[in-house]
């Protein structure tokens, strides 16, 4: 299975058609499967708060949106997810490439990993988390879940589900 | 001129219009001088008000303008270049530059100091980027309206607050209210 193909094609399954990546190693594949798809507008942002500024005025505009970033950035957008997209009640798939986790080799990596779940949860976001490729048959399930209750939701995608790092 | 005698003098122009306004003072006083459904007021998230404008102005046709100011658009600095590499026709990025951060108590900004956000902006990569004085604004944000070209206005003008309420209606009635007007 080619989980980049099947996270795009579920996103236009379901008619998210505005994405804002910041990237990430593990999420090359990904956001180049994005970036090809005419279905899907794509805007890179520099910083993930900035993003869901982005995403917030698509939503209001009609388009359905969706982030993709590192779980590094849950320590940049607690305000944001807070006072605009929880405060407003605006439905926001964000995939995340959950660095720090099995087979992360950047020590650093895991000093945010070790937050990120506790972080989420004190924010009362829904958050599914891959570890082996069949977990992306969810996938289609978590966007509709995600549309159905205008709130963010946090799927966190690790080195495992991705295949790993190589040879590093 | 101060910011709010600037929104007084530019609310027939903008009112017709989808506007994002920034959080804090400046979303108080549109509220105050000339509340429409079409006025999406930011009551928290500082620095967004472009990014969230932009957003919008990508996913419908109609002309959006971002009310912003010079503390926010330093806080979230990189939605320039963004901005800049993605620009659309319909978007109007206003500044509004009183070299301070207005909604806290005036303290000064470096735009006020030895910043200049119009050589930001056009280093950036926008490639409409007007500096005007306060009493100037109104004709040239019309034209912005007008144009075809996204523009990014920089306003500059006094320090300076006026005592008003906070806004109290719920943030998904302004979401919901806003959203009706962007599909009318």
């Amino acid at each position: 299975m080619n989980i980049d193909k099947k996270i795009t094609d579920d996103l236009v399954a379901n008619d998210v058609s505005f994405v804002t990546t910041v990237p990430c190693k593990q999420l090359a594949g990904v956001i180049e499967e994005i970036d090809q798809r005419d279905e899907i507008f794509h805007i890179p942002s520099n910083k993930e708060d900035e993003g869901m500024g982005l995403c917030a005025g698509a939503f209001m505009g009609g388009k359905r949106s969706a982030i993709i970033m590192q779980n590094t950035a849950i320590g940049v957008t607690i305000n944001t997810l807070a006072t605009l997209t929880q405060y407003y009640r605006m439905p926001l798939p964000m995939i995340i490439s959950y660095r720090g986790e099995l087979r992360e080799p950047v020590a650093c990596q895991v000093e945010m990993a070790v937050h990120t779940k506790a972080l989420l949860n004190q924010m009362n976001i829904p958050t599914y988390h891959f570890h082996w490729q069949k977990d992306v048959e969810e996938f289609d399930n978590i966007l509709k879940y995600t549309f159905m209750c205008n709130k963010p939701v946090a799927i966190l995608t690790d080195a495992n589900f991705w295949g790993g790092y190589g040879d590093q | 001129m101060i910011r709010s005698e600037i929104l007084k003098e530019i609310a027939p122009i903008i009112r017709d219009h989808l506007v994002v306004c920034n959080i804090g003072l400046p979303s108080q006083e549109l509220h105050m001088i000339d509340d429409q459904p079409t006025n999406f007021y930011m009551l928290g998230t500082m620095g967004l008000s472009s990014s969230i404008g932009f957003g919008l102005a990508l996913s419908q046709p109609k002309p959006v303008i971002s009310i912003d100011g010079d503390g926010s658009v330093l806080t979230n600095l990189g939605t320039l270049p963004t901005i800049a590499n993605n620009a659309t026709g319909n978007y109007t990025l206003l500044i509004i530059d009183n070299g301070s951060y207005g909604s806290t108590g005036d303290q000064p900004t470096y735009a006020g100091k030895k910043t200049n956000l119009t050589d930001v902006a056009r280093a950036c990569g926008c490639d409409t980027v007007i500096e005007v004085q306060d009493k100037d604004l109104g004709p040239v944000l019309q034209s912005a309206i007008d144009s075809d070209e996204m523009t990014i206005i920089v306003c500059k003008c006094d320090s300076g607050n006026i005592k008003l309420p906070v806004i109290t209606m719920d943030p998904v009635v302004i979401k919901h209210r806003f959203m009706e007007a962007v599909k009318a």
